[in-house]
């Protein structure tokens, strides 16, 4: 069973990904990303981590690619794109090298991971807690962690995004006459 | 692994034969309460507008809404030449499907009396009167509300028309906007029931003041009503198929089956919507606090709470008409402002003032010192909104913009 749904989301998950690589449209790249989006979230639910599930559709699904559509959708860029056109002389090369290095990357730390006996990362007191089975033992894990061991990068991350929200007025607002800048 | 019910944890043929009767029961009741709703929607508001309504097809005009399916069964399935063939196609499946999954985290009845959690018997077995309790059930509510965007974003732009994509833009704009709201009063039904079960938010609403539009203050229930509705893109915020701006708006190219899949999941999203509020804030399927309510309908035995929750969704299906036939569709402009000047803020200091008391209550602060202290604060947010409001206004009125 468990085979099972992995071999199917994990299709979903490629597939989706080959999708947002390939199609040229820009509209279908973007909805094949929302393939991939659920693909990772059946692949968290069969995890059990059930909140992760449901925060990774309603954020990234759910916001994150409706603004990506509603952006393609306003800027009327939604034609597809001549792939022939290169913008940036050193974009592709710059890109394969970058996928190798993941990949190999990936592919070592599977290899090393298998290698290793004993799983070298003790999980936190917050991970035994949320495998203690209760019924919202999820999201009180992730509170517990996320408020107090890493409270400190979680509130630094918030800065983050105020920060950026704000840079993006800024930058969007148009110069009023007799602004210097 | 995958917990559907975590009643049922063996795969045995009863078990599996339970789920698959519950998944007929929700597909049928839905789609024939659906068409039920149709024809309430339209006898009321022929009610309330003095008019007599649809009489003619079977006892006062029942089968009306059979009758149109059937219609629209038969009439040609046109596509656009300049339309996205494929998306064009898929998107009245992504506006049907999440209208429907949402059903299967609602509890659609069950014994909650006396601290029971709801389950009853089903062929020998104990089980909720709901398809799935995941643990995270409200956030899977919240999930399905936000992909119920794609359907309509994608018919209007795939539409390869203007309306259309005008129509889709407004809608998927008002309903980003409006979700944050839903998420926030949504946020102090959680805070106040301490699950993220709907099955635990409901056995949690035991008494009229542990109601939780009680317990969190009526307020997160307005919220909540008024961006659903705009959530459900209905009257007063229908801009999305302003009729005289937008043709039809996002749906104007559809036709046939295709056009009668939005129709049904509008009104489905109605009913749905419906149900989560009771769902909520009204105690879903637990009787009326009023002494002696719990014996009025006992007769039922294990149906007693799927007919309260029956009764408590017509009240506000009822009230999503009486909207539609009273308030005058808002500006544009107006809507934005609704939702991200007021509805939004206001949820965020609600939030944060029921936040505030739980943890003075956990800590043994002093209540007064909390209210005081929260209430500077929302009054300093409030000032510094008004005045980045002001200002803004003041820089467009001199670039010469309309309003």
């Amino acid at each position: 069973m468990e085979l099972f749904v992995f071999i199917v989301a994990g299709a979903m998950v490629l597939g989706g990904a080959a999708g947002v690589v390939l199609r040229s449209h820009p509209v279908h790249a973007a909805l094949s990303l929302v393939l991939t989006l659920f693909g990772v979230a059946v692949l968290f639910v069969a995890q059990e981590a059930n909140f992760l599930a449901a925060v990774q559709v309603i954020v990234y699904a759910g916001a994150i690619v409706v603004l990506f559509l509603f952006v393609i959708m306003l800027l009327g860029v939604d034609k597809a794109d001549d792939l022939q056109v290169e913008p940036f002389k050193i974009q592709r090369p710059a890109a394969v090298a970058v996928g190798a290095g993941l990949l190999s990357m990936l592919a070592l730390a599977i290899l090393v991971a298998r290698d290793a006996r004993t799983p070298s990362v003790t999980p936190s007191t917050a991970v035994a807690a949320a495998l203690d089975g209760s019924h919202d033992s999820n999201v009180r894990a992730i509170a517990r962690d996320v408020f107090s061991d890493h409270v400190l990068a979680f509130e630094l991350t918030s800065v983050l995004l105020v920060i950026a929200v704000v840079a993006t007025v800024m930058l969007a607002r148009k110069p009023r006459k007799g602004d210097t800048a | 692994m995958l917990a559907l019910d975590v009643l049922l944890d063996d795969l045995s043929v009863r078990a599996v034969l339970i789920v698959v009767i519950k998944v007929l029961v929700i597909f049928l009741v839905g789609l024939v309460g659906t068409m039920l709703m149709v024809w309430f929607e339209r006898k009321v508001i022929a009610f309330m507008q003095n008019r007599v309504g649809p009489n003619k097809a079977g006892p006062k005009g029942l089968l009306q809404t059979l009758a149109d399916g059937i219609k629209l069964f038969f009439k040609e399935d046109l596509v656009p030449h300049q339309s996205d063939r494929f998306v064009f196609k898929l998107a009245p499946y992504l506006a049907f499907v999440p209208a429907f999954l949402v059903w299967s985290v609602i509890p659609l009845g069950g014994d909650f009396s006396n601290g029971k959690d709801g389950t009853v018997r089903i062929l020998g077995r104990a089980t909720k009167l709901q398809l799935a309790d995941p643990p995270v059930g409200v956030l899977l509510l919240l999930a399905l509300s936000s992909i119920a965007v794609y359907g309509i974003m994608l018919a209007g732009w795939s539409s390869g028309s203007k309306y259309p994509l005008l129509g889709s833009v407004r809608a998927s704009a008002q309903m980003v906007s409006y979700e944050a709201a839903l998420g926030l009063s949504l946020a102090t039904v959680v805070l106040i029931a301490g699950t993220l079960s709907t099955s635990g938010i409901v056995a949690g609403q035991t008494s009229f003041t542990r109601w939780h539009v009680v317990a969190t203050g009526v307020l997160p229930f307005i919220i909540f009503l008024v961006a659903a509705t705009a959530e459900l893109n209905r009257p007063p915020f229908d801009l999305v198929e302003a009729e005289q701006e937008l043709v039809g708006g996002f749906n104007t190219e559809y036709s046939s089956i295709r056009f009668a899949l939005f129709f049904l999941a509008e009104f489905m999203n109605t009913i749905t919507m419906s149900g989560v509020i009771v769902t909520l804030f009204f105690g879903g399927p637990q009787p009326l606090p009023i002494a002696g309510a719990e014996n009025v309908l006992s007769f039922l035995g294990p149906l007693s709470g799927t007919v309260w929750m029956l009764l408590k969704v017509l009240v506000f299906l009822y009230v999503y008409v009486w909207f539609r036939a009273t308030l005058p569709r808002l500006r544009y402009d107006q809507l934005m402002n609704l939702g991200w000047k007021l509805m939004i803020p206001l949820a965020l200091a609600w939030f944060m003032l029921l936040a505030s008391f739980r943890v003075g209550r956990d800590e043994g602060w002093n209540r007064w010192v909390i209210l005081s202290a929260c209430l500077a604060v929302i009054g300093l947010g409030a000032w510094l909104l008004q005045r980045a409001g002001r200002m803004s206004t003041r820089n467009r009125e001199r670039e010469g913009a309309m309003f």
